[in-house]
């Protein structure tokens, strides 16, 4: 078990190191010159060059990448080249938006599924069943985007009760930044519950076969009794492990359903980043993003070792 | 497996009903539109759906149903070919990494933990941002990650193969390991694979539509639905319409390649089905 | 479930209560833009939305640039010239900081130094070179010396880059902007707004506004949004020109168009092969339909220009003649040049919208005479890089927004590879004249010659579109500067 988790430590921070020369790499070599970004059209020769100076962007590459990884070992993550401010700062700005949107979405798709994925396994091989599938086979097939803007279309722009986009920040109105962020945490929640639900019910069918649910039925314990006080504990293993995958996933999905509804979250943080060639955000950013991924990973890893102390072979 | 147990399962048939129709739309398109898909009409923008226009025009005057037909064509040869490309090098990598072991497989592994460790629509900004947007980059940052799934995909299904005692016993026998991997774990795998393909090819098609939706994917004057899309928000307010149809072209598409997928799977591995419970 | 009708309820509500109370006693304005500057210091970024957001409002030069485009006095309030080439400035006297440092001599000659500095990110550093000394006469009095006439010196010295900075906060005003303007920076909201509030030291006569929050509003469709529900009073550069009609017919509102100084072309590389012939790229110019191309991209709105130079500004001359749409001449031409089949080739498209709309009109304009043009859509900057600095491209469209930029086809090097003598000597002497007729008159042969060799594609002027609430005063019409001029806007 320890051995285990020692190797999956190791390769974690093996693939952290390759992501980061991987980042670093990209970066280099995307076509276009932060300086003259800054600088627009008018800029001159020695102009640029005095700013490319400034930013730090003269000296030599094996200097910057080693900087820059030294720098993140104190948490020292450097100055956006577009904003000026520290990227902390901007990453502390911008989470306030990522966070409540992919908790929101994440909370979302859990109300909506939970209780669905239960209620069709109850009602397994009805109309009620093939009914959860089939909005389960719906909403996985809309794109998180498309959804965005027919929500924008139905409360926004007829309905009028939602802006179409846009936040307002937590400290102006936190009632007005919880609703800016109602429609895209549901454009996001969608997708996610729709593969939530489908993972519920058959996470509580598999429990239901068990022999001790048989046992406790033939006890004479009401179904509900069951139901509550046994299958859902047991079914939840798979479905706090899927929700964990599904993280990863609401971390992709904010960088679309951010610029479908111009929120300003980490995913147009990065979007932008890459446009205005912000190399010290992207890079940092970026590689934030893939440690909480494979972190992720790695927990839900743990998770299952502790559930199934069988070593596994990762398939 | 009967013709009529195929018969009889319902999403497999929708499903494959579904992506006949959109595979038919996408071949006429060659030879017929109703309109050429790139003719700009400036004095027909903004068109309602009519016996003329069947799905209404553009901000350009363009056919929007000629537009959507040509767009699955786009659609689906992104997807084919990112996912054919994700198939040809990842499958021959997962059947090297399960027979070799060793660091044959931990270099695969890290491989695929690699691309894993980003969000699949990250690595495809950044790719496009450093070769240029366009159709033959979005394949290309769609295929990558492709690679990495079939390459996890088929080690794990051909690790349980090759433990498995005919196999072992081929290998006892003398059996060379490239012969094996051919004759006996290539086919057992390949009930896997191609519910894989038929999922990553969904996948693919929705990421080849958001990456379009942000401008990165199929350019003009090909029509792509993730742009018809991105054009149409900007003018939701007064022609609502033009956000609704290509939406519901890319969401029919993947339900329709979806269920065929989920179809496949119970057809080909009734334990699945049972484990399933459906 | 619950969780979400209580939400359902909760947004029914707040937005039934954030109708809009009575104008008449309002002394705050909420504008929207699209872009989001990227920091606040004119002097150290290029990007237009911070002279949106500053310009005049918060940082003021020497001399000012007005709503019509004239160049007026801004912290000097008169001024002499010597020999075309001595400047000899009177400033305002009592003007502060808004940290309370006074302005005097000693900042003008800190801030031009700073900006013609050998270290200087100036990113219009060649505003300042002519400048050859800055004397301190008396604090009140400053001396400018230039090596060369200039003609643009001081409509120069009245633009963003040229605002008058003080050493203690030169440094700092990137994030924090400190001027002598009539509003106090407040706050940045990041990605979402800027808030800038009345200064009460304020030199000038006082600002009536007391409060301005500047909203960054990127989608064409949340603007419309934000509009119809009151969230915003006044969007100076409206970008859903599509949805401008149901404004019209508002009384709520008020749509008021008015022009940039966004000269949009088709620039072709003159020095590129087939682009070297006039007769290929008269041809693509007969074959654009400016009218359809307008309507199409921008519904309507926006002048077509037959050359280099603005319609709104003095020596304008109408050439839209002379290269007016006909595709069947266009093919002729293509012929002629040894192009009966016409050409591939590709066209590199800057992000704005006008752009890439633009673009893929253009594209199939093209197509319609046998050119098939192959889009490649750029981020700016790869852009920059690729097209602007390396001049690696063979067609591409932007909107060349300085104001009277014209004398950039006489250039050395420029983008756009276009050569000729007669127009360089044009320049040279436009460079020398300051009397306005004669410059006008400059303007118009340039304009002609540029016509004649149709250097580019000459498309349209972009529009300026504002919607505004009928009784906000005051707001500029026009925008010869990048700026949203609040000094003077009121309620009725």
């Amino acid at each position: 078990m320890i051995g285990f988790l020692a190797r999956r430590l190791v390769s974690v921070l093996v693939t952290l190191a390759l992501a980061s020369v991987v980042v670093f790499t990209v970066l280099e070599v995307l076509p276009g010159d932060p300086a003259q970004m800054a600088l627009g059209t008018e800029a001159q020769e020695d102009t640029l060059a005095a700013l490319r100076r400034e930013m730090g962007l003269d000296r030599p590459v094996l200097e910057r990448y080693l900087g820059w990884i030294g720098g993140l070992l104190v948490l020292d993550f450097g100055r956006s080249l577009t904003y000026g401010v520290p990227v902390v700062s901007l990453v502390a700005d911008r989470i306030q938006v990522t966070a409540p949107l992919a908790g929101l979405a994440m909370l979302m798709s859990v109300v909506i599924a939970v209780p669905l994925g239960i209620f069709a396994a109850r009602n397994h091989q009805r109309v009620g069943d093939y009914g959860v599938m089939g909005f389960a086979q719906v909403g996985i097939a809309i794109p998180s985007f498309w959804f965005g803007i027919i929500l924008i279309l139905l409360f926004a722009v007829w309905l009028g009760w939602f802006q179409a986009g846009g936040f307002t920040p937590w400290r102006e109105d936190p009632v007005a930044a919880l609703k800016s962020l109602f429609l895209p945490s549901l454009a996001l929640a969608l997708t996610e519950a729709a593969i939530l639900a489908r993972v519920t019910r058959a996470a509580v069918l598999d429990t239901l076969r068990e022999d001790w649910v048989r046992t406790a039925r033939a006890k004479g314990v009401s179904e509900n009794g069951i139901l509550y006080g046994h299958v859902l504990r047991n079914a939840l293993i798979p479905v706090l492990t899927i929700g964990g995958l599904i993280f990863a996933f609401l971390l992709a999905g904010a960088l679309v359903i951010e610029n479908v509804f111009y929120l300003p979250g980490i995913g147009r943080l990065v979007y932008q980043g890459v446009t205005q060639r912000d190399v010290v955000v992207v890079k940092n950013v970026v590689l934030l993003v893939s440690a909480m991924v494979v972190t992720v990973n790695f927990l839900v890893d743990v998770l299952y070792a502790l559930v199934d102390p069988r070593p596994k072979a990762r398939a | 497996m009967t013709i009529s147990r195929i018969l009889r399962h319902p999403s497999f048939l929708i499903g494959a009903l579904i992506t006949a129709t959109v595979l038919v739309m996408a071949a006429v398109a060659f030879v017929w539109t109703p309109f050429p898909p790139g003719q700009v009409r400036i004095i027909a923008r903004f068109r309602p759906p009519s016996g003329i226009n069947w799905l209404g025009t553009d901000h350009f005057g363009r056919d929007i149903f000629s537009m959507i037909m040509v767009g699955a064509q786009n659609s689906l040869s992104v997807g084919a070919v990112a996912v054919g490309i994700g198939m040809a090098i990842g499958v021959p990598i997962g059947l090297i990494a399960a027979l070799k072991r060793g660091w044959t497989d931990d270099v695969v592994s890290r491989f695929s933990d690699l691309v894993f460790a980003f969000p699949a629509i990250l690595s495809a900004l950044l790719i496009t941002a450093w070769l240029g947007p366009g159709a033959v980059n979005a394949i290309l940052a769609i295929a990558i990650f492709n690679v990495a799934v079939f390459a996890r995909v088929t080690r794990g299904a051909a690790l349980q193969v090759l433990g498995r005692e005919f196999v072992r016993a081929a290998l006892a026998m003398g059996r060379g390991p490239l012969s094996t991997l051919l004759v006996h774990v290539l086919p057992n795998v390949a009930g896997t694979l191609i519910v894989q393909a038929t999922v990553s090819f969904a996948t693919a098609i929705l990421a080849e539509a958001a990456l379009s939706y942000l401008g990165l994917g199929v350019q003009p004057p090909n029509p792509s639905w993730g742009r018809m899309l991105a054009d149409a928000q900007n003018h939701m307010f007064n022609r609502p319409w033009l956000a609704v149809v290509p939406g519901l072209a890319i969401a029919v598409t993947v339900l329709g390649l979806n269920l065929l997928g989920d179809g496949m799977r119970d057809l080909l591995d009734p334990r699945m089905r049972e484990r399933r419970g459906d | 479930m619950r969780v979400f009708a209580f939400l359902g309820l909760l947004a029914a509500a707040t937005a039934t209560l954030a109708m809009p109370a009575a104008a008449q006693t309002r002394d705050n304005v909420v504008l929207a833009f699209s872009l989001e500057p990227p920091m606040l210091d004119p002097t150290a970024n290029a990007a237009a939305a911070i002279n949106d957001v500053v310009y005049w409002n918060v940082f003021q030069g020497l001399t000012r640039i007005t709503a019509n485009g004239d160049v007026a006095p801004g912290l000097a309030e008169s001024w002499t010239v010597t020999d075309d080439r001595v400047f000899r400035f009177k400033l305002r006297p009592g003007v502060k900081f808004h940290d309370g440092k006074p302005f005097d001599a000693s900042v003008v000659k800190f801030t031009y130094e700073r900006a013609k500095a050998d270290d200087s990110t100036n990113p219009q550093k060649q505003y300042f070179a002519p400048i050859e000394t800055v004397t301190v006469v008396d604090p009140l009095t400053v001396e400018v010396r230039l090596s060369r006439v200039d003609g643009l010196f001081l409509a120069n010295m009245g633009m963003g880059a040229a605002i008058m900075v003080h050493p203690d906060t030169a440094a700092t005003n990137r994030q924090t902007p400190v001027g002598t303007g009539p509003f106090r920076f407040e706050r940045q909201i990041p990605g979402d707004r800027v808030i800038l509030v009345r200064n009460p030291d304020y030199w000038g006569p006082a600002p009536r506004l007391s409060r301005v929050e500047m909203r960054v509003i990127a989608d064409p469709a949340a603007q419309t949004a934000a509009l119809l529900s009151g969230d915003v009073d006044v969007i100076p550069f409206f970008g859903a020109y599509e949805a401008v009609a149901q404004f019209r017919n508002n009384p709520r509102f008020q749509v008021v168009v008015g022009s940039t100084e966004g000269e949009t072309v088709l620039a072709m590389n003159n020095a590129k092969p087939p682009f070297n012939d006039v007769r290929v790229r008269k041809a693509i110019q007969h074959a654009i339909d400016r009218q359809q191309l307008i309507d199409g991209v921008l519904a309507g709105f926006g002048t077509p220009i037959g050359s280099h130079f603005a319609p709104h500004r003095a020596g304008y001359v109408d050439l839209t003649g002379v290269t007016p749409y006909d595709p069947a001449k266009a093919r002729a031409l293509l012929r002629e040049a040894g192009f009966p089949n016409g050409f591939e080739t590709t066209l590199r498209l800057p992000p704005p919208a006008y752009a890439r709309k633009s673009g893929e009109l253009i594209q199939a304009f093209l197509a319609e005479v046998g050119i098939r043009a192959r889009i490649e859509p750029y981020e700016f900057a790869q852009w920059l890089d690729v097209v602007f600095r390396k001049f690696d491209y063979d067609m591409t469209i932007i909107a060349h927004v300085e104001p009277l930029d014209i004398p950039n086809y006489g250039r050395d090097s420029y983008y756009w590879n276009y050569k000729n003598p007669q127009f360089n000597t044009l320049v040279t002497s436009l460079n020398q004249t300051v009397d306005q007729g004669r410059r006008a008159e400059i303007y118009g042969q340039m304009q002609r010659i540029l016509a004649e060799d149709q250097a580019n594609g000459f498309l349209f002027q972009l529009p300026k579109v504002m919607i505004t609430r009928p009784n906000l005063v005051g707001m500029w019409k026009d925008q010869p500067v990048f700026a949203n001029d609040m000094s003077e806007v009121f309620w009725r």
